[in-house]
């Protein structure tokens, strides 16, 4: 790629102060016509508040931003956009009350004689979407729709104006794999025509499929900027975190050391649910990390809510110790040592107005009840041992968790359960949407874990990532467990296959 | 926290000052019989009332909710209360009257809570119920007539003294029961939560439904014990008039005093603020003496101002243009 054409986006010297953190110190950007440029670093880097700073949702502090030629200081996402910067965040911000057109067009709706013209709403946003290879009812509600199609209406309004910057924040995170290429697919033809592509992805392969050139940020500071054909990924790694990939394979290491044996600590019988998970037989024993792997939509968040007890099983039962357990909500399963950090970190994990603080102890207080409150110096050595132990930042007690970057919420959810010292964890997509290091500090958390004794149930469509931390792995497909294969002379393409394959026999191995 | 505080309590400091301005013996405080009188007594007194059920409705708030009906629930107290003394004298009966209406109470706040919690109806329209059904009850109780009791244990509770009115007392005391049942236990940190992130709270063990069920039961009962003040200040229940209109100036109340009606955080001293803000401008009317024709819109303006000055918009526009001015 030759640097011929000038910039689109060119940022200078952008900094940017919250309370308490330097978010961004003098970091420079450019973003050409007609590539698809990644936006690489940790949790924390900088990546979304860089990103909000181009979209107008943050003022820098100092710095100036140059867009086609000419300095702006856009006050609102909606000037940004007026100015041709389209925006697609990390979590779906999209009204889940409104029809997918009304979604789409939101804002810049056809009008007719002083109203709406919905006929035309719907047939433009039908066109929008077909644009994007969607096939869905433009005029039926988002609800209606799975997280991954409501992120391609996301993207299907983005794209519905005419934009020549175009801001993909993790736009793959809830995707599965064809979803991912039909995305890339859209991406390419835009680029062809001239879009300038801001993409931000943890995952390493979509990056390197993707992108034209890379721009390394690290603690809000700029590492460097480079081709992606120059830079191999242990060397990217290295400029996000200073570290090498050893790390990760001390982890599979440890998996490989273990041999978990005894009775069996949690035990399924025939758990079923109608419409969310058929009857399924499962096994965990204490020290044993079980993971979970199948495609989205396969009944794994449905199998560790019966675990749980989120959602009442009408079928089958659960014991623990051996000894039936009647799960009436996630009290009874808390009482029994269960703790469940849920995928949906934000609707179902934290409690974003609360402190870190408030948010560590939660599940404990939740248990011991109102009346018994934890002393303050209870609470305050807690706290600090697990930001310290987790490596939580900003390492401040009191901040909000709103405030905090995706892998540190995700560190304060892990944390308060850890609290509560469970006996079998369920983690449920605890590695998505954050960044290499903190992914390799919650893998090695879990090795840790299950070596002190924590019976762990991990899910994660990264297959990678399970097979390299289970003892075992359960298939799902279909709402239905398919397979239990032994984790330790498993590849992940013997996952794949039986995931894929309509005709794989039912294999048990223990 | 503190800057939240900051602007209801200039806003009061203020009006107190407009009032000294304009009658110079506002301040002053005298004892007569052991009995303190004065313009800031007046000022307690008449707004223990609204004082009690913002702290009812602090609560609710905090947990997402809202609740219509204590203003019909203060008329239930009062009638129940003033039905049962009927033409005696006597302090059992009166003491009687008012538990009976208290446990009343209670039970009409375990409906409400019953609508919400148990059913998840949401909470304008649960208590709406009880908002319009609530003064056909008290009226049934005291059959469409004004109830008038003569009983002395009875009026002590909103015209008694004990060198300061009682009602200024009660109020004192639930205020403090309720920042030490909330601050110094787990329970305001589990109400901000549910009503923060429900669902969040339902999975980390949080006992959301009876959380929710109790700040019901909780406003309900500050309602009734209101009621019982308004009824007993005249010794009369008025089962259409009694506490009129009183649920929105609690709610006022509370959103002046800087908690947000969409729940999560709230403070019980904003609260107590913004009772005393409102009560302040209604006695600030009667001191300047504003035309009975322009009092409505006179603290309309006053509560836009200090609603604006609140708003984070409102805010950052102000401390734009510093920094403009700045720059």
């Amino acid at each position: 790629m030759t640097e011929s054409p000038p910039p689109v986006v060119e940022m200078r010297g952008i900094s940017l102060a919250f309370p308490g953190v330097k978010a961004l110190q003098d970091v420079d950007f450019r973003l050409f016509p007609g590539e698809v440029h990644a936006l690489m670093g940790e949790n924390g880097a900088g990546k979304s508040t860089l990103i909000k700073t181009l979209t107008g949702v943050h003022r820098p502090d100092a710095g100036e931003v140059v867009l086609a030629g000419e300095n702006v200081a856009f006050s609102s996402p909606g000037e940004a956009q007026h100015a041709g910067i389209s925006t697609v965040y990390q979590e779906v911000n999209l009204c889940a009350n409104l029809t997918v057109a009304e979604n789409i067009l939101l804002g810049r709706e056809p009008r007719r004689l002083g109203g709406i013209d919905f006929p035309a709403m719907r047939r433009r946003a039908a066109e929008v979407l077909a644009r994007i290879g969607v096939h869905i009812d433009p005029a039926s509600s988002l609800s209606e729709h799975p997280i991954a199609v409501q992120q391609l209406v996301a993207i299907a309004r983005a794209i519905a104006v005419d934009c020549s910057v175009l801001v993909l924040d993790e736009p793959t995170s809830s995707l599965d794999a064809g979803e991912v290429a039909e995305l890339f697919r859209i991406m390419r033809v835009l680029r062809d025509e001239g879009v300038a592509i801001l993409f931000v992805s943890h995952f390493l392969d979509q990056v390197y499929e993707i992108s034209d050139r890379m721009t390394v940020l690290r603690n809000g500071a700029l590492v460097g900027e480079h081709l992606t054909a120059d830079v191999d990924r242990r060397s990217l790694i290295a400029q996000m975190i200073g570290r090498d990939l050893g790390t990760l394979e001390a982890i599979e290491d440890a998996a490989e050391k273990r041999k978990p044996g005894g009775p069996a600590l949690v035990q399924a019988e025939g758990l079923g649910k109608r419409g969310a998970i058929e009857p399924f037989d499962l096994d965990i024993r204490a020290g044993e990390v079980v993971g979970l792997a199948g495609l989205l939509g396969s009944g794994r968040t449905e199998l560790a809510r019966l675990l749980f007890g989120a959602d009442r099983a009408d079928s089958g039962r659960l014991l623990v110790d051996g000894t039936p357990l009647r799960l009436r909500g996630p009290r009874s399963a808390i009482a029994a040592g269960i703790a469940f950090s849920s995928e949906d970190r934000k609707g179902e994990g934290l409690v974003a107005d609360l402190s870190i603080r408030d948010n560590l102890v939660l599940a404990m207080q939740a248990a011991r009840g109102w009346t018994r409150p934890l002393s303050r110096r209870t609470k305050d050595q807690l706290v600090e041992k697990y930001l310290k132990a987790l490596d939580i930042r900003p390492a401040n007690p009191d901040a909000l968790v709103r405030t905090l970057s995706g892998g540190n919420q995700q560190k304060v959810l892990l944390a308060r359960w850890l609290v509560t010292e469970p006996r079998l964890l369920i983690l449920d997509e605890p590695t998505r949407g954050i960044d290499v290091g903190a992914k390799a500090q919650i893998q090695q958390l879990v090795t840790t874990l299950a070596a002190e004794g924590t019976a762990i149930l991990f899910i994660s469509a990264e297959l990678e990532e399970v097979v390299r931390i289970a003892d075992r792995i359960v298939v799902l497909r279909d709402r239905r467990k398919i397979a239990e294969l032994d984790g330790s002379v498993t590849g992940v393409d013997e996952v794949v296959e039986l995931i894929a394959g309509g005709a794989a026999p039912e294999k048990v191995v223990s | 926290m503190k800057n939240r505080l900051l602007w209801p309590l200039l806003a009061l400091v203020a009006l107190l000052l407009l009032n000294l301005a304009v009658t110079p013996s506002f301040f002053a405080l005298r004892m007569q019989d052991g009995h303190l009188y004065g313009g800031l007594v007046d000022v307690l007194k008449n707004g223990a009332p609204t004082l009690l059920i913002a702290l009812g409705m602090t609560l609710v708030i905090a947990t997402r909710g809202i609740d219509l009906s204590v203003g019909a629930v203060a008329a239930i107290a009062g009638a129940v209360t003033c039905v049962h003394i009927g033409t005696s004298g006597s302090a059992g009966t009166a003491f009687a009257g008012m538990a009976i209406a208290l446990v009343l109470c209670a039970v009409l706040g375990l409906w409400n809570g019953f609508l919400v919690a148990g059913l998840g109806i949401q909470p304008i329209i649960a208590t709406l119920v009880l908002m319009t059904a609530g003064r056909g009850v008290a009226m049934l109780v005291t059959e469409g007539q004004i109830v008038t009791v003569n009983n002395t244990a009875y009026r002590q509770v909103g015209a008694g003294f004990v060198v300061l009115p009682i009602s200024i007392l009660i109020a004192l005391l639930v205020l403090g029961l309720v920042a030490f049942a909330t601050r110094r236990t787990a329970l305001g940190m589990l109400i901000e939560a549910v009503g923060v992130n429900p669902e969040a709270s339902r999975l980390a063990g949080v006992r959301s439904r009876t959380i929710i069920w109790t700040v019901y039961v909780f406003a309900a009962v500050c309602a009734g014990i209101a009621g019982l003040m308004i009824s007993s200040n005249v010794s009369a229940a008025d089962a259409n008039n009694a506490g009129l209109w009183i649920e929105m100036d609690a709610i006022l109340a509370v959103v002046i005093g800087g908690t947000s009606l969409a729940g999560g955080r709230y403070s019980l001293t904003g609260t107590l603020l913004g009772a005393l803000i409102i009560q302040t401008l209604t006695t600030t009317v009667y001191t300047i003496g504003v035309a009975p024709e322009v009092t409505l819109v006179f603290k309309a303006v006053v509560v836009i101002v200090v609603c604006l000055v609140q708003a984070p918009k409102a805010r950052a526009a102000l401390s734009f243009r510093k920094v403009a001015v700045s720059s």
